[in-house]
């Protein structure tokens, strides 16, 4: 087994209040797998259990068929990019400096990691030239996306996390990345897993959804068999994005 | 402004020193303190339950007045005694809170969402720290800096007190011939260099936080580099200053710095040893703790401080059974009683000239009758001495208009004879009797005991170098009261140079 896979994971705050309860999913190798839910639904939680930010109280989470207990956490986590909700871009450092991040940590000569900036700028639609030398806070938050984009795939992970990483875009740019997300996917075929309440992205995006519920998975499968499931929930969901489509 | 202009012109060379120590004093105990204060603060970011009581005792170090600070430090080993490594200490403890804070508030303001990211891109704790944590953290860590040298420029005068030297020292010693004059020669160039350190760091630390960080960082290296440089050229400095085989201590007034002087020429003329001077120490006390642990070879005390000041033994008025005892009690400590100078520096009940004339005062009886209508004002050690003023009212029943005014001795001759206070109690020897027409009232009764001038040595520096013992043994009986009276004037009324006019003395004496 190649991507990620939850078997019965449960995980609590303090051992007490459960956030995920018996949570059971696989993601492939070059699937993307979007999971949907309110806020509060652990989708987060989910994330943090991959990279072994969070460790699961019951149940076992494994990453290319290792147990994240097993796994080194520094290693494992630098094979899993990881696009945080709120971009957290380092400040002090330029846009190539952001992106080269994991690259210079593993210790890639100097050429490589200019060479590899340059590529994933190309990728995600900022002019090198122009970009290389900006300093955050001289881009546009759509921008900033995309550079987090880069910066979580730049050392070529197998696995790539994202939580939501277009949420706090304007409609007209979130629609414009998440068509670019497409066309980046379909070149870098990572196995992907994506957080996102929006279930209209969900169904745009990934091969695989799942729905989650306080802490609890309550459907998944692939996108085009939501729409005939019977559970309330699930349809309240799946209703919201009507009219938007 | 004239007598300043000229005062710095006539001492440019000895400005000079002073404020290369005064700043290589603020630049070594800052340069310290950052390297303690932050990597104990980054401790304490790790171990949050450890941040507040860190924070706390820093707190607490901070609110110790730095006098009282050098008096702790005085009998603690390695850190303690007199000059320039206890002066850095005191600085370095100063420092450290402002550090610290700075530290730790820096770290912890940081985004969470950009620490989250390191980690999870898997950077190691101390990947996180070098990389994010540090250089997001370095404009409040600089701030911190900042605030420890401007406070290290003000505490660093203190530092002359204990002859760490600096600028303080022209500010002793303006204090100690009441000399504004001198005062402000030192005051404001350590007020400018205050300014001067606090407009600096701050540019650097608005550099810092400036959008064009590659260009700040390399600011910030060659701040860096600069405060390395400073600490090492420091210590190398100070590495040679010490060196001067005897070491004279002094107190902190003109007739000490002048005996110091005295007894510093002598030696280097009679024996030909480098001799290092640690004059203008903070007082009595102070120098005792410096012979005793070796800070300081030899100074001139006074044989009834001695014994009651030092040896804690009830006053006594026979001049030889005092210096008798206070001969064994310094063997006892490892200390030799020299023979003395020739004169006695007893305490004299002063007024004012113009009222002993007027109401034909004479002798401290005569005082007692008028005293209740006036008003007094003495040194804090007066006061306090057993055999100060406490005795001196029970032997003559003195009564005044209200309890005597602390005040600084050497201010209170001014204080005389400008009408603030009727009546002091001075030096028989200082010069401002003289100077400023002022009525020295005769004991009477015999209250004061003897304090005849005597010089005082480690017993280990004269079984080393037995030149120096004869060397001051040549001074016996050499200086007497009108000498010393005159002296004090030359220093106190007409503004010579201490050093100058025992170099005149010594010279003369050949």
């Amino acid at each position: 087994m190649d991507g990620v896979e939850f078997r019965h994971v449960s995980y609590r705050i303090d051992g007490r209040t459960p956030i995920l309860d018996d949570v059971s999913l696989t993601v492939g190798r070059r699937e993307t797998f979007a999971l949907v839910g309110a806020s509060g639904a652990g989708k987060t939680t989910v994330l943090k259990l991959v990279n072994r930010l969070l460790l699961p109280d019951a149940g076992d989470v494994r990453v290319q068929g290792i147990d994240t207990r097993e796994w080194d956490p520094i290693r494992l986590r630098r094979s899993v990019g990881y696009v945080i909700q709120d971009v957290g871009l380092f400040p002090h450092l330029s846009v190539a400096d952001n992106i080269a991040v994991v690259p210079r940590l593993e210790g890639w000569p100097e050429a490589r990691v200019a060479a590899r900036v340059d590529e994933l700028l190309d990728l995600i639609g900022l002019a090198p030239d122009t970009y290389r030398s900006r300093w955050p806070d001289e881009l546009s938050g759509g921008q900033r996306q995309r550079v987090g984009v880069a910066r979580a795939l730049a050392a070529d992970p197998p696995v790539l996390l994202m939580d939501e990483p277009f949420g706090a875009l304007d409609p007209i740019t979130r629609r414009q990345l998440q068509q670019e997300f497409r066309r980046i996917q379909a070149r870098v075929a990572k196995c992907v897993i994506l957080v996102t309440h929006d279930m209209s992205e969900a169904l745009a995006l990934a091969d695989g959804v799942g729905v989650l519920d306080t802490g609890r998975l309550i459907w998944s499968g692939p996108p085009d068999a939501i729409a005939a499931s019977d559970d309330v929930r699930v349809r309240a969901l799946v209703e919201t994005t009507l009219p938007a489509r | 402004m004239n007598a300043l202009v000229r005062f710095w012109a006539a001492n440019r060379q000895e400005l000079a020193t002073l404020v290369a120590e005064h700043i290589l004093l603020v630049a070594m105990s800052t340069t310290i303190a950052v390297a303690i204060g932050v990597p104990l603060a980054i401790f304490a970011t790790r171990r949050p339950r450890l941040a507040s009581p860190l924070v706390g005792i820093a707190n607490v170090v901070q609110t110790v007045p730095s006098l009282a600070m050098f008096g702790f430090l005085l009998p603690v080993p390695l850190i303690g005694g007199v000059g320039a490594r206890a002066a850095l200490a005191v600085l370095t403890l100063y420092g450290l809170l402002p550090i610290v804070r700075s530290t730790i508030v820096g770290i912890t303001g940081i985004d969470p969402s950009i620490r989250l990211a390191g980690v999870a891109m898997g950077m190691t704790p101390r990947q996180l720290l070098r990389q994010i944590e540090l250089p997001l953290a370095l404009p409040s860590i600089v701030a911190g800096i900042r605030v420890a040298a401007v406070v290290g420029v003000g505490s660093a005068t203190i530092a002359a007190a204990i002859g760490a030297g600096g600028l303080g020292q022209y500010i002793y010693r303006g204090l100690s011939m009441v000399d504004s004059t001198v005062i402000l020669a030192g005051a404001i160039p350590a007020a400018l260099l205050a300014v001067i350190v606090d407009g600096g760091l701050l540019w650097l630390e608005r550099r810092l936080s400036a959008r064009r960080r590659a260009r700040s960082r390399r600011a910030g290296m060659m701040a860096a580099a600069a405060l390395a440089a400073i600490a090492v050229a420091g210590s190398v400095l100070w590495a040679s200053r010490d060196t001067g085989a005897i070491v004279v201590g002094s107190k902190n007034f003109t007739e000490q710095l002048i005996l110091g002087e005295i007894l510093a020429l002598t030696i280097e003329r009679e024996t030909g040893l480098p001799v290092q001077r640690r004059l203008n120490l903070g007082g009595t006390l102070i120098c005792d703790r410096a012979l005793l642990t070796g800070d300081i070879d030899v100074y001139v005390e006074y044989t009834g401080t001695a014994l009651t000041a030092i040896f804690r033994q009830p006053a006594a008025t026979d001049p030889a059974a005092v210096t008798d005892v206070v001969r064994r009690l310094y063997a006892d400590t490892g200390r030799t009683l020299l023979p003395p100078l020739g004169f006695d520096n007893t305490f004299a009940i002063l007024v004012r000239g113009a009222d002993a004339r007027a109401l034909s005062l004479r002798t401290i009886d005569d005082v007692a009758r008028v005293a209740p209508e006036w008003r007094a004002g003495f040194g804090y050690e007066f006061l306090e001495r057993p055999d100060g003023y406490p005795g001196l009212a029970r032997t003559y029943g003195l009564m005044f208009r209200s309890p005597p005014q602390v005040m600084d001795l050497t201010l209170s001759y001014r204080a005389l004879a400008s009408g603030q206070v009727d009546l002091i109690a001075g030096d028989a020897t200082a010069g401002l009797i003289k100077g400023l027409d002022l009525f020295q009232l005769e004991d009477n009764r015999r209250y004061f005991p003897p304090y005849e001038a005597v010089p005082v040595a480690r017993a280990e520096t004269l079984l080393r170098y037995p030149q120096v013992r004869r060397a001051l043994e040549g001074l016996a009986g050499r200086i007497t009261a009108d000498d010393m009276r005159e002296m004090n004037y030359a220093a106190d009324a007409l503004r010579q140079n201490p050093a100058d006019i025992a170099r005149a003395f010594v010279e003369r004496g050949r």
